[in-house]
């Protein structure tokens, strides 16, 4: 093996790890598409909120406010020892939205999963990445029995920018899923002005 | 129904239930960690030897759990899954570990700093081989 890169302050290694969200309505298919590209288990992770929240530094006196338990699902993909790619399915809920811009901080790009048959709970992961000049495409998961429509259709009823890729895809397959996050990585290369070459 | 006594007790809590125990009791009710950012993607490695150190006399299972995870180069996502803490408790532990010199932190490039072609194209490559 090779240490040649290795850091200053130590001899292992620091992998160069690059984030990507999947995002969508409830039932869209968030965790079975990180489950299906995810070369370990999809882990599970919580962010526990409250109330007191971010003006506080102590929780001591506010045992009785209400708070509230926010689950993130998240996959890894190896790419090789020096590079790692991270799946993080955002929280489902609107009202989580700072939690967002945590997870949207540093984010190479975003999948938005769409279901046709609510397509309205999409708009606003759309509208959330449109707003925060993150890169992404719009994979459509064709559920079975669900009528299919054209990528053309989807992006019509999306209103989205003719730049938006808009992908057809089944989340339960592997392939299905690399392919959508292929398109993804290429768009983001062409989004900052370097095409992958094909 | 349960009519048995002696039978699995809190059979009736599962995952779904929430923690039996306030995440936060860990630290002591602390929020904020004492030092640093630990963003979700920054990678945690333990200083060489740090679990038989005298810095680590004082530390909580706790702390050492997350020593023994960071033996190798992990991120601060995979820590919170394995340990089954939640984020913001792990980043309280690892602000004293930070503090206590037990730890070096890796914090991700920041978002200004694109990755560059040749990894975009590793990645595509690395994707199209899975």
């Amino acid at each position: 093996m090779d240490y040649g890169h290795s850091d200053l302050d130590s001899d292992r290694r620091i992998p160069l790890a690059l984030k990507i969200l999947i995002a969508g309505g409830f039932g869209a298919g968030k965790s079975t598409l990180v489950g299906a590209v995810s070369e370990i288990r999809p882990l599970h992770t919580e962010e526990v909120l409250t109330h007191a929240g971010l003006h506080t530094d102590d929780l001591i006196g506010v045992e009785g406010k209400r708070t509230t338990t926010v689950a993130m699902d998240f996959g890894r993909i190896t790419i090789n020892e020096d590079l790692q790619v991270y799946l993080f399915g955002t929280p489902g809920q609107d009202r989580f939205w700072f939690l967002w811009d945590e997870l949207a901080y540093g984010a190479l790009g975003a999948v938005v999963l769409a279901d046709t048959r609510r397509l309205a709970d999409s708009f606003p992961s759309v509208d959330y990445f449109e707003r925060h000049g993150i890169p992404f495409v719009v994979a459509v998961n064709c559920f079975d029995g669900a009528r299919r429509y054209t990528s053309d259709a989807v992006r019509q009823a999306l209103d989205l920018d003719h730049d938006v890729p808009v992908v057809l895809c089944d989340v339960r397959q592997r392939q299905s899923g690399k392919l959508v996050l292929i398109a993804l990585v290429e768009h983001v290369a062409g989004y900052h002005g370097h095409p992958v070459p094909a | 129904m349960r009519g048995d006594a002696s039978g699995r007790q809190h059979d009736w809590l599962d995952d779904d239930a929430g923690p039996v125990v306030r995440p936060y009791t860990v630290t002591g009710g602390r929020v904020r960690p004492v030092t640093g950012g630990f963003d979700l993607m920054a990678f945690v490695l333990a200083a060489p030897g740090a679990a038989s150190s005298p810095d680590a006399a004082h530390l909580q299972p706790e702390h050492r759990a997350i020593l023994a995870m960071a033996a190798e180069p992990v991120s601060v996502a995979e820590l919170a899954a394995g340990l089954n803490q939640v984020i913001g408790v792990v980043r309280v532990l690892l602000g004293d570990l930070l503090a206590a010199g037990l730890i070096a932190m890796h914090e991700p490039s920041t978002a200004a700093h694109f990755p560059e072609d040749d990894v975009l194209q590793a990645v595509v490559n690395g994707l199209r081989a899975l």
